[in-house]
């Protein structure tokens, strides 16, 4: 962003559909202070009802993973079939379990 | 003056009010300083629109005689309409628009949360809903009063040129007649004298925040109860009034 | 990896009908022609506000002004997402807005149409949106991330457009003679440009085979045109509109509608900046964003104020 540009801040918006449900993030607003960010983000993204309740963050404090980064990060996990319940052979007749 | 009659009146005051300003912040769809600003102030338009047509409803059939919320919305005359003076002013810039909604908006947050109480279940049921959305309204036009009369030095003055034209205009919100004495005896609607002072206390509150002094009264305009209006009411109903007027009996 | 292998991979990708990313390696060409079409698309949502705001304040009934004021909000809001979905290529928003005023970027030709009675209300949900919304669709399945997001979101909430266009249509024609001659003069204006909506034939479009290799688009213009014809001209008979196209026969074999030439000499007219509105529609772009300068740096110096406030706190 360039001194001229005179762009807000860029922030990301998340919704939570319904009272204990997740957040789950719906897009980007921008905003220059937090009250800004929340009403925009209300005004943009839950016209429809989608929300009960937002969060919102500033751009520049969400950090990710890249491409590049990809495997290294998640491959590993992929082989670790025993974190599931099925990779448990259970005797047969056993119930509740 | 019979209840119905009144209540009728008191119908048309707040549903009046809300057609004129909905009509006024639709004014401003494409012409917002950010896209942003164009859907939240249409968001306050529909809330707007949607309140007068719930009370036109209800005033139709107080009028019986085929009324029906569009007929009294588009088929008056000016003298007909109660609108709040403060309601029909040009929305001049940003500021005087901002302003002009804390002003309105807290006025409106105070008066339906006295109908909330009402003795008449329509007026009540109607309060409870539209407090939610013009409570909404106060806290967006207030973080907008705050932000422009902290922001820079120009739009301090803006914001400060805005509320000195206006508040001339606030009186006129709280003025009551035979309308209001008869409802108050019924329990129906608030003494006024009560409302302005939880307004004058919510106002004040903002404008302090915002760093904006509130303007002696010395220019007092009022006269909406009797539908005497300023001149800005008649182009508002020409143009609103234009395809009903144009071609009458049609439907759309 | 070389450009070249990195082009490749980047094909193979794509063929696999997997999304790009904007963080991903991609093609200069390609995200030069993203950038370019979703700005050209959030201009268009934008500007597009300004012919129906244009009725909005004669909007009949309550219930219309309802409808048509959600109806404009939405496209500001289309707006906004789209504007997002270019922002991920880093470039900010007043850098596109400056394009739109400067005339570096465009935006869709069909606005520089005036608004000239309260059908053509009627005649843009139903013809205008319902173009739009069958290049959205295919959008939707086009291999930028970003944008075919916002297209999803964006097609869920256009669906009710169309059909308050329709009903505006339909109830004009089942009125009065005045109203059906209003209905009918906004269906001979709007009929020829929501046609050329799609753009130039596929045999004299610039971009058409290399977006369609990276699935930018997934259907040509003319596919896309002709799907729009034969769903729309069933819908004006079955209101009574007569479509305003003397060669419009029905190919029994092909079960397509077949229509005359398109007048392109009109379309690039218009394209090129010489169309009824193209001027009044930038000039009030210009002016309101003029007048709202102060506002926004305002905004801009509070925000930096309070974040002074928090960081001494």
């Amino acid at each position: 962003m360039t001194e001229k540009s005179n762009q807000f801040p860029q922030w990301e918006v998340f919704i939570q559909a319904k009272n204990g449900g997740p957040y789950e993030h719906a897009g980007s607003v921008h905003a220059t202070d937090k009250n800004m960010a929340l009403q925009n983000a209300r005004d943009i993204y839950t016209r429809r009802n989608e929300g009960r309740s937002l969060w919102v963050v500033q751009t520049d404090n969400i950090f990710s993973t890249t491409r590049e980064e990809e495997a290294e990060f998640f491959d590993p996990a992929e082989d670790k079939i025993y974190r599931t319940p099925n990779f448990y052979k259970m005797p047969a007749g056993t119930t509740n379990l | 003056m019979k209840t119905q009659e009144a209540i009728y009146q008191y119908c048309l005051r707040i549903a009046d009010s809300n057609l004129i300003l909905a009509q006024r912040l639709a004014e401003w769809c494409s012409r917002g300083p950010i896209l942003e600003e164009d859907l939240a102030m249409t968001n306050i338009s529909l809330d707007l629109f949607g309140q007068a047509e719930t009370l036109y409803e209800y005033a139709a059939t107080i009028k019986g005689d085929n009324a029906t919320a569009d007929s009294l919305a588009f088929l008056r005359v000016e003298r007909e309409y109660f609108n709040r003076l403060i309601t029909e002013q040009p929305n001049g810039d940003f500021a005087v628009t901002m302003v002009r909604e804390v002003l309105f908006s807290a006025y409106q947050n105070h008066l339906y949360q006295a109908l909330c109480k009402s003795n008449d279940e329509m007026f009540r049921g109607f309060a409870e809903k539209a407090l939610k959305e013009v409570k909404y309204h106060l806290r967006h036009s207030s973080e907008w009063v705050i932000r422009l009369g902290g922001g820079t030095e120009e739009s301090k003055v803006r914001s400060q040129a805005a509320l000195n034209e206006l508040w001339r205009f606030t009186v006129d919100m709280f003025e009551m007649d035979e309308v209001d004495e008869e409802l108050i005896s019924m329990g129906i609607a608030p003494d006024m004298k009560e409302i302005n002072k939880s307004w004058m206390k919510t106002v004040t509150e903002v404008f302090t925040e915002a760093e904006l002094h509130i303007p002696d009264l010395n220019n007092v305009i009022k006269g909406s109860n009797k539908g005497i209006h300023t001149e800005h009411l008649g182009h508002i109903l020409s143009e609103m009034q234009y395809l009903q007027r144009a071609f009458p009996g049609a439907t759309w | 990896m070389t450009d070249e292998q990195k082009l490749v991979h980047f094909q193979e990708r794509i063929d696999a009908g997997e999304k790009i990313e904007p963080k991903d390696w991609m093609p200069e060409a390609y995200r030069k022609t993203l950038l370019r079409q979703i700005s050209q698309h959030a201009h268009s949502e934008v500007i597009g506000m300004q012919p129906e705001g244009n009725w909005v304040l004669r909007a009949p009934s309550l219930r219309a002004k309802k409808i048509l004021l959600a109806k404009i909000q939405d496209e500001g809001g289309h707006g906004l997402y789209l504007y997002s979905a270019a922002e991920t290529f880093g470039i900010d928003r007043s850098e596109m807005i400056e394009q739109l005023q400067t005339g570096k970027a465009k935006y869709s030709s069909v606005f520089n149409y005036p608004t000239l009675n309260w059908a053509d209300i009627g005649a843009i949900g139903w013809l205008v949106d319902g173009a739009a919304i069958v290049n959205q669709t295919m959008l939707a399945k086009c291999s930028f991330g970003p944008y075919a997001r916002a297209m999803v979101r964006i097609c869920k909430e256009e669906g009710f457009h169309q059909r308050q266009g329709y009903e505006i249509m339909a109830k004009m024609m089942a009125g009065t003679n005045e109203q059906k001659a209003m209905a009918q003069d906004a269906m001979n204006r709007w009929w020829w440009p929501s046609l050329m909506m799609f753009g130039p034939h596929d045999s004299s479009s610039a971009h058409t085979s290399e977006s369609m290799k990276w699935k930018i688009k997934v259907e040509s213009n003319d596919s896309l045109r002709q799907r729009f014809v034969n769903r729309t001209v069933e819908q004006a008979h079955h209101i009574g509109l007569t479509v305003p196209d003397l060669n419009l026969t029905y190919n029994k074999e092909t079960r397509n509608w077949n229509f005359g030439d398109i007048n392109w000499d009109e379309f690039w007219t218009v394209v090129n900046g010489n169309g009824p509105c193209n001027h009044q529609r930038i000039a009030h772009h210009i002016k309101y964003h003029r007048e709202g300068e102060w506002v926004r740096e305002a905004a801009v110096a509070f925000g930096k104020k309070q974040q002074k406030q928090n960081s001494l706190n």
